[in-house]
């Protein structure tokens, strides 16, 4: 070990340690604790209840993240920019409601939902606006807008959810429909995260997220326009909760006016719980999903040892409490 | 004896993998300037951690006045009687000055209300003697060396007994630097021990007493300053001999114009700018803190203000609206903060090298290429001889002399036509100085638009071919040759003809 220490410091540029160095970051990510917490609940539950390991269970714990886990990348994209946004639950909902209106009034679903969604990313420039024209911060707008939106959502349908019985079974396959055994809404989502992951780790424009994120007067001094990528993962955050909207639209058949209270929280922990600082500069949309899913597998796990319900909320908040601190406890040694 | 306040012996340290401390040694006199010196990296300021007990020694001893402590916490320090001033400033920027100087008491205090104007008297007592700075301000107004001023106020108020200094007149004009040698020797008149964190050899030969030098985690030797050349310091702290801290001066410059500057004004900042540099020449821009030379180089960048009147670089008129166009066009600039506007900390090496042009490690479709992305930031680490573990560690992970070669592999990763260097060399050890005005030389010779803005005016007159003097945002005057003394400069600076400036 010693005779290693004067290879680690000092080394040439020239000579660089590759093999082992690979295993050592894979093991020091944070994606790769969070599959061994999940896999050994899995074990663990496997034996605790024999429905565990049934792919209806396993469809189930999926279904209950897939669409949440559209607005999480959203907001772990706007998190990694040095944003947050406490909005989504009340965007998602008017997503829901807009759509529903106008389909009552006579639009085509797809053309509704097209509207819905277009709003939702209006909303967001709306915000985006604020924060990088009149310099107001994240968490003021959105917690403006999110009891704006809440409110447009609760006056245009008076309080009551819209019935959309009448929705075509072509619309609806896209919330309750299947292709073979798995559910369009998981191939929908699954669909949405690989394409946002690669998106985040290979491409120069979402390199500019990180580097506004990491430092913004750096990233300004490296000639990156570090507004214009706020506004860009502002209005993402909120066009994504226009899709996670009409989908849930689809799979209710109903408007809600009051769903998604509370979402916002859901959705920062599991990208926190997968790694994303709320200083900005880190995260990924693998880790915001596996934080997703251990949530999610929790409740569910809790649900099938007939744990009460309100038992549920006090465990995930110290999940995310955990999280946190080992993360910061880890950093610190490293550091 | 008695007048050993503080000793340390045998510490050692390690991060990791990283042996920072290797059994070093540490004696403290009652009423001596002490001066510590060594590369960046050598351990310095990890052993100042250790004494302000914010780093908990793995093996070793501390003695206080002849008794064996333990230091758990910077509040224990404090309470024993050790003050530190952090090289890097860390005042809370929205409070008040007084607040800021007084926190410590104020921490300590058991009353529910504060009593302000007895703070800002008391801090007012303590400013006063440093310089002129209202305790009613904002720290976040403050220009940075004031802000510097302030920190070391705020350890002026604490009663202790062993005052620690690390690097404090870095961010110091040299009349503000003489005034806290002056504070500096009565507060060890008084008995006061000062351990001195410095690099530059005349403040260490003017002031300290005794001189300590580290390298690579190791106590090379303690020495009487006055029996001391300043080369036994620098061969003590690199383990060779540097002959050369300046490269050689080039023969003559190109007649070919790389950048001119006409008539450049900002709304405040400057007024009627014309300058201008010839191929293979280095230029320098000397001038007092807030006369306006940065604010010159950041207007020509487009990186802040308002500009009007032309700048032609390599015989073009330049249009730009903002610094990214001008990143395009080959012109960048080198933040003289580097941990504030120059880096990503918490990011890759490789990462920050690439952040001015992203498209240069793009394959189609704008998607990373990360093998061109490393094979790019070893090249420049190579060429500009940066000491790393892996291109995927954070920045923050390096000394400060190879942060400072990071932030400039940044610039040079865009093959630049011109490259503005705002304070190039601040907070870097002295062997990684020589090496960076050796890279800047060889740059300018083979043709790239070298133009260095500097405090340090030995820097500026070793490097530069000629020197732009700025004075109250308008251009002073223009030396070059022979003509390029501190006197000269400094009187064109100031507007004041010096006679035997140096003292």
């Amino acid at each position: 070990m010693q005779s290693g220490t004067d290879q680690a410091i000092g080394i040439d540029g020239t000579r660089q340690p590759k093999g082992p160095g690979v295993a050592k970051g894979l093991l020091k990510m944070r994606e790769t604790g969070l599959i061994a917490i999940i896999l050994l609940l899995v074990v663990v539950m496997s034996f605790a209840s024999p429905y565990f390991l049934t792919w209806v269970n396993i469809r189930t714990v999926i279904m209950a993240f897939a669409v949440e886990g559209i607005v999480v990348v959203g907001m772990t994209i706007l998190l990694i920019s040095g944003g947050i946004d406490l909005s989504v639950g009340s965007v998602t909902a008017l997503a829901m409601v807009i759509g529903g209106w106008l389909f009552l009034a006579g639009f085509d679903p797809w053309i509704a939902s097209a509207i819905a969604i277009g709003c939702c990313t209006a909303v967001g420039a709306f915000m985006g606006f604020f924060v990088t024209k009149i310099g107001l911060h994240h968490f003021i707008v959105s917690l403006a807008v999110m009891v704006i939106a809440r409110g447009i959502c609760l006056l245009g349908t008076g309080g009551r959810p819209l019935g959309l019985y009448t929705l075509p079974p072509e619309f609806k396959f896209i919330g309750q429909g299947s292709l073979g055994p798995v559910p369009v809404v998981i191939l929908t989502f699954i669909v949405i995260v690989v394409i946002f992951d690669i998106l985040l780790r290979r491409t120069t424009m979402f390199r500019k997220v990180f580097y506004t994120g990491s430092n913004e007067r750096a990233a300004a001094y490296s000639g990156i326009r570090t507004k214009r990528v706020i506004f860009a993962t502002t209005t993402l955050c909120s066009t994504l909760c226009g899709v996670a909207g009409v989908i849930y639209m689809a799979r209710f058949g109903s408007a809600q006016p009051t769903f998604g209270i509370g979402m916002e929280l859901n959705v920062i922990a599991a990208a926190v719980i997968g790694g994303a600082s709320l200083n900005g500069g880190t995260g990924t949309i693998f880790g915001a999903i596996l934080g997703a899913a251990l949530l999610s597998l929790v409740s569910s796990s809790l649900a099938l040892l007939d744990v009460s319900v309100y038992w549920q909320d006090i465990i995930r908040g110290s999940i995310l409490l955990a999280a946190v601190t080992i993360d910061l406890f880890l950093n610190k040694r490293r550091g | 004896m008695t007048d050993v306040v503080l000793k340390l012996s045998g510490i050692h340290k390690s991060f990791g993998s990283v042996q920072a401390l290797r059994g070093v040694d540490l004696t403290m006199r009652r009423g001596e300037i002490h001066a510590l010196a060594g590369e960046n990296g050598a351990g310095k300021s990890t052993l100042m951690n250790v004494i302000d007990g914010i780093l908990a020694p793995d093996r070793g001893t501390i003695s206080w006045e002849g008794r064996e402590v333990t230091i758990g916490s910077p509040t224990e320090a404090q309470k024993l009687g050790i003050g530190l001033v952090h090289q890097e400033i860390a005042l809370c920027p929205d409070v008040s000055v007084a607040e800021n100087i007084l926190m410590a008491q104020m921490n300590m205090s058991r009353r529910l209300f504060v009593d302000y104007a007895a703070l800002e008297a008391r801090a007012a007592e303590v400013l006063g003697q440093l310089a002129d700075i209202d305790p009613r301000q904002r720290a976040g107004d403050l220009s940075i060396s004031n802000q510097q001023l302030v920190e070391i106020a705020k350890a002026l108020t604490l009663d202790c007994k062993v005052l620690i200094l690390d690097e404090p007149t870095a961010a110091l004009t040299d009349k503000e630097a003489q005034i806290l040698f002056g504070i500096m020797r009565r507060l060890a008149d008084r008995g006061i021990a000062i351990i001195y964190i410095s690099h530059r050899m005349a403040e260490i030969f003017d002031n300290c007493d005794r001189v300590t030098v580290f390298r690579d985690g190791r106590h090379i030797s303690t020495m009487q300053v006055s029996e001391i050349e300043p080369q036994d310091v620098v061969k003590a702290m690199v383990g060779r001999v540097i002959d050369d801290l300046y490269p050689d001066k080039a023969d003559a410059p190109g007649s070919d114009v790389v950048l001119d500057v006409r008539n450049l004004s900002e709304a405040t900042r400057f007024r009627d700018v014309s300058f201008h540099l010839k191929r293979r020449e280095v230029l320098g821009i000397a001038g007092l803190i807030g006369a306006g030379r940065s604010e010159i180089a950041k207007g020509i960048c487009r990186i802040e203000g308002d500009i009007t009147g032309e700048v032609w670089l390599n015989g073009k008129p330049l249009k730009l609206r903002d610094y990214g166009e001008s990143i395009d066009a080959g012109m960048v600039y080198l933040s003289e903060d580097r941990k504030g506007s120059g880096l990503f900390l918490d990011m890759s090496i490789a990462e920050n090298i690439s952040a001015l042009d992203l498209s240069r490690i793009a394959r189609r479709g704008g998607r990373i290429d990360a093998r061109k992305e490393h094979a790019r930031a070893r090249e420049l680490g190579q060429r500009l001889g940066l000491k790393y573990g892996r291109l995927s560690d954070p920045v923050s992970s390096l000394s400060g002399g190879n942060q400072q070669k990071v932030a400039i592999a940044k610039m040079l990763s865009v093959d630049p036509a011109l490259i503005f260097l705002d304070e190039p060399t601040r907070g870097v050890d002295v062997g990684a100085k020589a090496e960076i005005h050796r890279i800047l030389r060889d740059l300018a010779q083979s043709g790239v638009g070298i133009v260095v803005i500097s405090s340090e005016l030995p820097e500026l007159i070793g490097l530069c071919d000629r020197i732009l003097v700025i004075r109250e945002g308008r251009v002073g005057g223009e030396v070059t040759g022979n003509e390029m003394t501190e006197e000269a400069i400094m009187s064109l600076a100031s507007g004041v003809a010096f006679e035997g400036a140096a003292q």
